[in-house]
């Protein structure tokens, strides 16, 4: 039932999670989510066809406010928190 | 002092308000005990000495004007470090937020700082809450209090150890998959997980959204429930929180448990559970059938898929959620790159820990394209075949009794080299979370290595007041439970 992760899939979840994994890191996680894997496909033995999948536990559809500031712009301590700043901006390598 | 740390939370209190104790020798002495144990537990990634004076003082007169008239006004607790406290740090015990510091206070520290409540400090985890021994903190390794050579527990290993040790009478922690009930058993202290939705997440560093819940840790049942009282309740900031009204934890005592149906699911003291561990609830069942209480084995189905369907519905949460850390507005980036992509590459590589990176690996795989159906939406289905297998027992009982974990607090060391051996001891406690019920754990017994065993209580949703009762009653029947710590004079 296990489901072999290829080098195309592995690379692909890569790219998605945004890791740059080392090639020893790459193959003990393949390797340890193949065993989750396959443990995990344990639910296809269940007979869901006729079943929906159950999103949120409470019914509560969607909740609504005003999109309004309650609590001030707070940019000085946002910034305060960035790794790089300059004149009151994030700072980021070059983007092109 | 040794008094001062051997009153419940609620004595503590009780003692403040009526001037018998000042809010400074209650906090002096959670110092005292804090400099005594710290060195052998390692619970607090953080204690707020100078901020503490500060507060007292401010506490001190909020209570003689009348302004904190909560029943645990005065009483300093611990609060989890993924839970966030405006000016102080909170990490989620990674190095990604090693020096984050919120500009905001979680919905839940806002009310317990409204009801008088003072924060001590924040504790150990594991790392994005993600462990069941508090292991993968990026910080430290929390001991257990009873045993120094066992983990506590996770993932808030930290806040249990820390009630348990008697540094802090009481600490909030967050429940995804069993994170307050587990080490709460390990460390033979009493937490309670609420109802999904019932404590705002609103400051909740998110680790699955749609199972994260925030509640009490303390060294007994009407702590919890006084606790509970302080932080529960809708809130506009949280979209999930629920309307639903509130039902006051405080009740007219009770003697014994007549008309109180309690269901033991037989897969949960099945094959893989201690043999001790199945004593002690055994012991338990019998005790509260002794007392009117009408119990009952059953068949719960479902329950082998319960941590299949947690593990992919977590982790694919988890993925999500964590996305937004990369090293952009805050959080860790790394320092040599040339390159934006590269720079999020790295920078989450260098960030997260093993564990934490695992969970993304996974969850990314299984919300691909070509596998979302195959796992995600699937597992989604048999969450809903878990709720309705439960919702059918509670038709039947009104609580559903279970152990927190099929053994006693492992050995540190042992746990974190096979992550799939590691997922299948959260066997007891992730259904709960999957449909979204309450439950709370307190201590039940003792294995022959003198390591605490605990149990829960599980009630429908919104049903909190029927299991604190409940396990109140049984607490008091059951008399009281030792502590893991003495006066070393």
């Amino acid at each position: 039932m296990s489901r072999k992760i290829d080098d195309a899939t592995m690379d692909n979840v890569e790219i998605l999670a945004k890791l740059a994994l080392s090639d020893e890191e790459r193959e003990r996680a393949r390797e340890e989510m193949e065993k989750i894997l396959s443990y995990v496909e344990k639910i296809n033995e269940l007979d869901t066809d006729r079943t929906e999948p159950l999103v949120h536990i409470l019914e509560s559809g969607n909740v609504f406010r005003e999109d309004e500031v309650t609590n001030g712009s707070g940019k000085e301590e946002s910034l305060a928190n960035a790794p790089r700043k300059k004149d009151g901006q994030y700072m980021v390598p070059k983007t092109v | 002092m040794e008094e001062i740390l051997h009153m419940s939370a609620l004595e503590l209190g009780k003692s403040i308000r009526e001037g018998k104790i000042s809010v400074s020798e209650a906090a002096e002495s959670c110092l005292e005990q804090i400099r005594r144990k710290e060195p052998d537990i390692s619970a607090f990634l953080f204690v707020d000495e100078d901020g503490l004076k500060q507060r007292v003082k401010e506490v001190e007169e909020g209570i003689r004007q009348g302004r904190y008239t909560s029943p645990l006004a005065g009483v300093p607790v611990a609060v989890k470090d993924n839970i966030c406290t405006r000016g102080m740090k909170t990490t989620c015990a990674s190095r990604m937020l090693e020096n984050f510091v919120p500009q905001y206070d979680a919905e839940a520290v806002k009310r317990l700082e409204e009801a008088g409540m003072i924060i001590v400090g924040k504790t150990n985890m594991d790392e994005f809450a993600m462990g069941s021994t508090s292991e993968t903190s990026y910080f430290q390794t929390t001991k257990n209090p009873w045993n120094t050579k066992h983990v506590p527990g996770g993932s808030s290993g930290g806040s249990c150890a820390a009630v348990s040790a008697g540094e802090v009478w009481m600490a909030l922690g967050s429940d995804t998959g069993g994170s307050i009930r587990q080490p709460a058993s390990y460390c033979g202290v009493t937490g309670l997980k609420p109802t999904y939705g019932r404590v705002s997440r609103y400051g909740l560093i998110a680790y699955a959204s749609s199972l994260d819940q925030i509640g009490p840790i303390g060294g007994n049942v009407k702590d919890c429930a006084a606790f509970y009282d302080v932080i529960a309740g809708k809130d506009e900031k949280d979209a999930s929180s629920s309307p639903v009204p509130v039902e006051t934890a405080v009740w007219k005592e009770k003697e014994d448990l007549t008309g109180v149906r309690i269901g033991i699911p037989r897969e949960y003291l099945g094959e893989g559970t201690d043999p001790q561990v199945k004593q002690a609830i055994e012991k338990a069942a019998a005790l509260m059938e002794e007392h009117g209480a009408f119990v009952e084995w059953f068949s719960l189905k479902m329950t082998e898929y319960v941590i299949p369907a947690y593990y992919i519905i977590a982790c694919a949460e988890a993925s999500s959620n964590l996305e937004r850390f990369d090293g952009v507005k805050y959080g860790y980036r790394s320092a040599d790159v040339q390159e934006l992509h590269e720079m999020y590459k790295k920078s989450r590589q260098e960030g997260f820990g093993e564990e934490v990176k695992r969970r993304i690996l996974l969850g990314s795989f299984v919300l691909s394209s070509g596998y979302y159906d195959a796992y995600y939406l699937k597992a989604l289905k048999t969450k809903a075949l878990i709720k309705h297998e439960l919702d059918m027992a509670f038709q039947k009982y009104d609580c559903i009794l279970a152990p927190a974990s099929p053994s006693a607090a492992p050995e540190l060391g042992t746990s974190l080299k096979d992550p799939l051996k590691m997922y299948l001891s959260d066997i007891d406690t992730v259904a709960v979370n999957l449909a979204g019920l309450p439950a709370i754990c307190l201590p039940c017994g003792m294995d022959s290595q003198g390591l605490p065993i605990g149990m829960q209580l599980i009630g429908d949703c919104f049903q909190e007041k029927k299991i604190l009762e409940t396990a109140a009653v049984y607490e008091k029947l059951r008399g009281s439970f030792p502590v893991s710590w003495k006066e070393e004079m």
